[in-house]
């Protein structure tokens, strides 16, 4: 097989300028006045080198090098900033490489974000000779596939209304027909699936699939896991700027979700002296563990254990711990206190060191980043201590799922009992109306 | 805290070759038993090149530019009541003010054509100028979702803006002859050379565009003294007036004007006069040196706006 993509050496840099005036009136672009301004303040700055910016360095690509065969479906994977953005970017010659090179043998379509290009007022079939054009297309090729496309995308009713009218489902699935029917040699689709209902992603799906089976190349970058072990037989890891793992996108994702986030699993501190807190309670240690057995692989169905070891330092004193757990937007999903112990809730502590740990079950919390806040309330109303993110923890998606990979909505992810009764025969109904 | 985020400051250029390939190289049968060709190599890198000026790409992209045309007239005057009549409406509306208050009160000067016929001739050019001038110059900030999401060649878009406003202007010439038709008006052979005036004043308006949108991608105070800027340009140009009126020592001056060579040669063309072809001269090689310059300038800013919005 002929590599189809190949990628050497190829670094980018970016100079973040970071100015010292507050004159952020247009933080997208220096205005005419700063420039004036700065230099009638400093004429010679500029020379010197030494004025209000301070530029610092970013390598958002650093010596990445790969190349890619025909028929391949790869998955990139890699944290927020890993640089995943940036080689697509460069990859779709949207922006240039400081140093190395790629080579890409055919047409490439690129799928970086939904509906680019659309145009609003205008409906979805001049949209679609209108992308189709952006994208590269011919006309007569635009034509052609038109109907193909129109029926992929299943908006043939409102195929005449503005794409302002459409619901974002239907935008969604347009946008994605239309690259999708490019028959670019190299196709680039970067989180297309984070949007649209599950009988769609189901469609997304199984189109890439067609167009690798077609001899076709797809690069995809997503942050599900699933998704990606389930349509790629090869996984790229990237992590701050540097490819840092080839290979089998099963062995990648799983080597990924083991060192993946910045979570704070478990901390602790042995100097009484210097842990955090104050002259009333330390915090020793804090951890997060799944009850069961500690090998196996936790998700959504895990139950957790938070535990926390502290030290009271104020023989009698009527210690509650609070906690407070918040989800990656920062909403308050539940706070939870030892008042309902049931042997310290409404003891003196004597001074010493103390273990106070509680229980999530499984099937509660909803996937993605959770932290944690401890908080130490003294008599039940004051807050002698507390401590923000003490623990930061992901909870992974089931591998179990199939059919659908979007997130679950809402904050909670329950597993609540469900019960349905099969109440009447509707034959009987029918018959009791005749 | 202000954080610009900027490429490397050295100049880079995407140098793209669309070659064809030799075709036993990478030719490769499918499972299914059909052909797929490999037509394009194309090589990313960090050149700097920027002679061949992606000519081939432009002509790939041939088809986009006529789309980007038709969108551009299509959105303008999709949610107007009137529509396409504001084409027309504006220069018209704008001759019939400057018939009565220059024309009628102050008596200005008209080289001895009907003061609304040299009036119109000279606004529609200028009101052609000043729309293609103003929105190239905006048209890398205003297609900032579209340069930071796929490739194109980024020369489209300034030329597809060009385009729109040649296809306005065609629709109000279309009213000019009337105007000749009505004020009797014999075409001379000098018409043959109105269609020039209208090319260089097309290229002069695209090249002062490549270069204030490569100006205002960093510095947005080009977009916001623009419309003053092409106030006061319209009044120091012979659009409402005739240069008859200016004195000798200040019409020499008057001739660094672009502008001032095409609005004199196009009337000259329509009216039978004579040809002022000192002024005609310096719009060309203005035009030339700008167009140049402008391409280079816009390429330059280009390659790293992606990086800078």
């Amino acid at each position: 097989m002929p590599s189809i993509i190949s990628v050497e050496h190829l670094s980018k840099l970016y100079h973040i300028e970071v100015r010292a005036s507050e004159t952020a009136y247009n933080p997208q672009a220096a205005t005419l006045r700063d420039s004036v301004s700065g230099w009638l303040h400093d004429p010679f700055g500029a020379f010197k080198g030494n004025g209000k910016l301070t530029k610092e360095e970013l390598w958002a690509l650093r010596d990445v090098n790969f190349t890619i065969e025909q028929g391949q479906i790869v998955g990139l994977i890699g944290s927020n900033g890993a640089g995943k953005s940036t080689l697509l970017k460069i990859l779709s010659r949207i922006t240039q490489p400081t140093s190395g090179r790629v080579k890409l043998c055919g047409r490439v379509g690129s799928l970086l974000e939904v509906g680019t290009g659309f145009h609003p007022e205008l409906s979805g079939r001049e949209n679609i000779y209108l992308n189709g054009a952006i994208l590269g297309m011919r006309r007569e090729e635009i034509t052609r596939k038109f109907d193909e496309i129109v029926a992929f995308a299943e908006i043939d009713r409102f195929i005449d209304t503005a794409v302002k009218f459409y619901s974002s489902g239907m935008y969604t699935r347009l946008a994605f027909a239309i690259a999708a029917h490019l028959d670019p040699e190299i196709l680039i689709v970067d989180e297309v699936l984070a949007v649209g209902d599950a009988a769609f992603q189901k469609k997304c799906l199984g189109k890439m699939g067609d167009v690798a089976h077609e001899g076709r190349t797809v690069l995809f970058v997503s942050h599900n896991m699933v998704a990606v072990q389930s349509l790629c037989e090869r996984g790229l890891w990237l992590q701050n700027g540097v490819l840092r793992d080839d290979g089998s996108a099963t062995e990648i994702v799983s080597k990924y979700l083991k060192t993946s986030s910045a979570a704070i699993a478990e901390q602790s501190w042995d100097d009484l002296d210097n842990a955090p807190g104050n002259d009333q309670v330390r915090v020793r240690r804090a951890s997060v563990r799944p009850a069961s057995d500690a090998t196996k692989k936790t998700d959504v169905h895990t139950p957790l254990i938070i535990e926390f070891e502290f030290w009271n330092r104020v023989p009698g004193a009527y210690l509650n711990l609070s906690v407070v757990v918040s989800n990656e937007e920062g909403q308050p999903i539940f706070n939870t206190g030892s008042g309902h112990d049931p042997v310290w809730s409404q003891r003196p502590f004597p001074e010493g060191l103390f273990r106070s740990r509680f229980h999530i079950p499984g099937d509660l919390l909803n996937d993605g980043t959770h932290r944690v806040r401890l908080l130490f309330v003294k008599d039940q109303t004051t807050v002698i201590f507390q401590f923000a993110d003490i623990l930061i923890f992901e909870v992974e998606d089931s591998a179990k799922r199939t059919g659908w990979y979007g997130k679950w909505i809402g904050a909670v992810r329950p597993k609540l009992k469900w019960e349905t009764e099969f109440v009447e025969d509707e034959s009987i109904v029918m018959a009791g109306v005749q | 805290m202000k954080i610009d985020v900027s490429t490397v400051d050295r100049p880079t250029t995407l140098n793209s070759t669309d070659k064809p390939k030799e075709p036993a190289d990478h030719d490769e049968v499918t499972g299914s038993g059909e052909v797929l060709s490999v037509q394009h190599l194309t090589i990313i890198d960090a050149s700097r090149s920027w002679v061949g000026y992606e000519i081939d790409d432009i002509w790939a992209h041939r088809e986009l530019l006529y789309f980007l045309v038709w969108r551009d007239l299509k959105v303008r005057y999709k949610q107007t009541a009137l529509g396409v009549a504001w084409v027309v409406l504006q220069p018209l509306l704008m001759t019939i003010i400057f018939t009565v208050v220059l024309g009628s009160l102050l008596r200005v000067s008209s080289s001895n054509v009907p003061y609304p016929l040299f009036a119109y001739a000279g606004l529609v050019l200028w009101t052609f100028f000043a729309a293609a001038a103003s929105a190239t110059g905006n048209c890398l900030v205003s297609n900032a979702h579209l340069i930071t999401k796929i490739y194109f060649p980024r020369l489209m878009l300034p030329l597809a803006i060009v385009c729109a406003r040649l296809v306005d202007l065609g629709v109000v010439l279309i009213i000019l002859i009337g105007l000749m038709l009505y004020y009797r008006i014999p075409p001379s052979t000098h018409l043959l050379l109105a269609p020039l005036f209208i090319l260089l004043l097309a290229l002069f308006a695209l090249a002062f565009g490549l270069w204030t949108s490569a100006v205002n991608v960093k510095y947005r105070d080009v977009a916001l003294a623009m419309p003053v800027l092409l106030q006061l340009w319209m009044f120091a140009s012979p659009v409402v007036y005739s240069l008859d009126m200016v004195s000798p020592k200040l019409r020499l001056l008057f001739l660094a004007n672009p502008l001032v060579g095409i609005l004199q040669g196009f009337r000259a063309a329509l009216f039978g006069t004579r040809f002022d072809w000192r002024g005609i001269a310096v719009s060309v090689v203005i035009t030339v040196v700008l167009l140049i310059y402008g391409a280079y300038a816009f390429q330059r800013r280009e390659k790293t706006f992606a990086d800078i919005v």
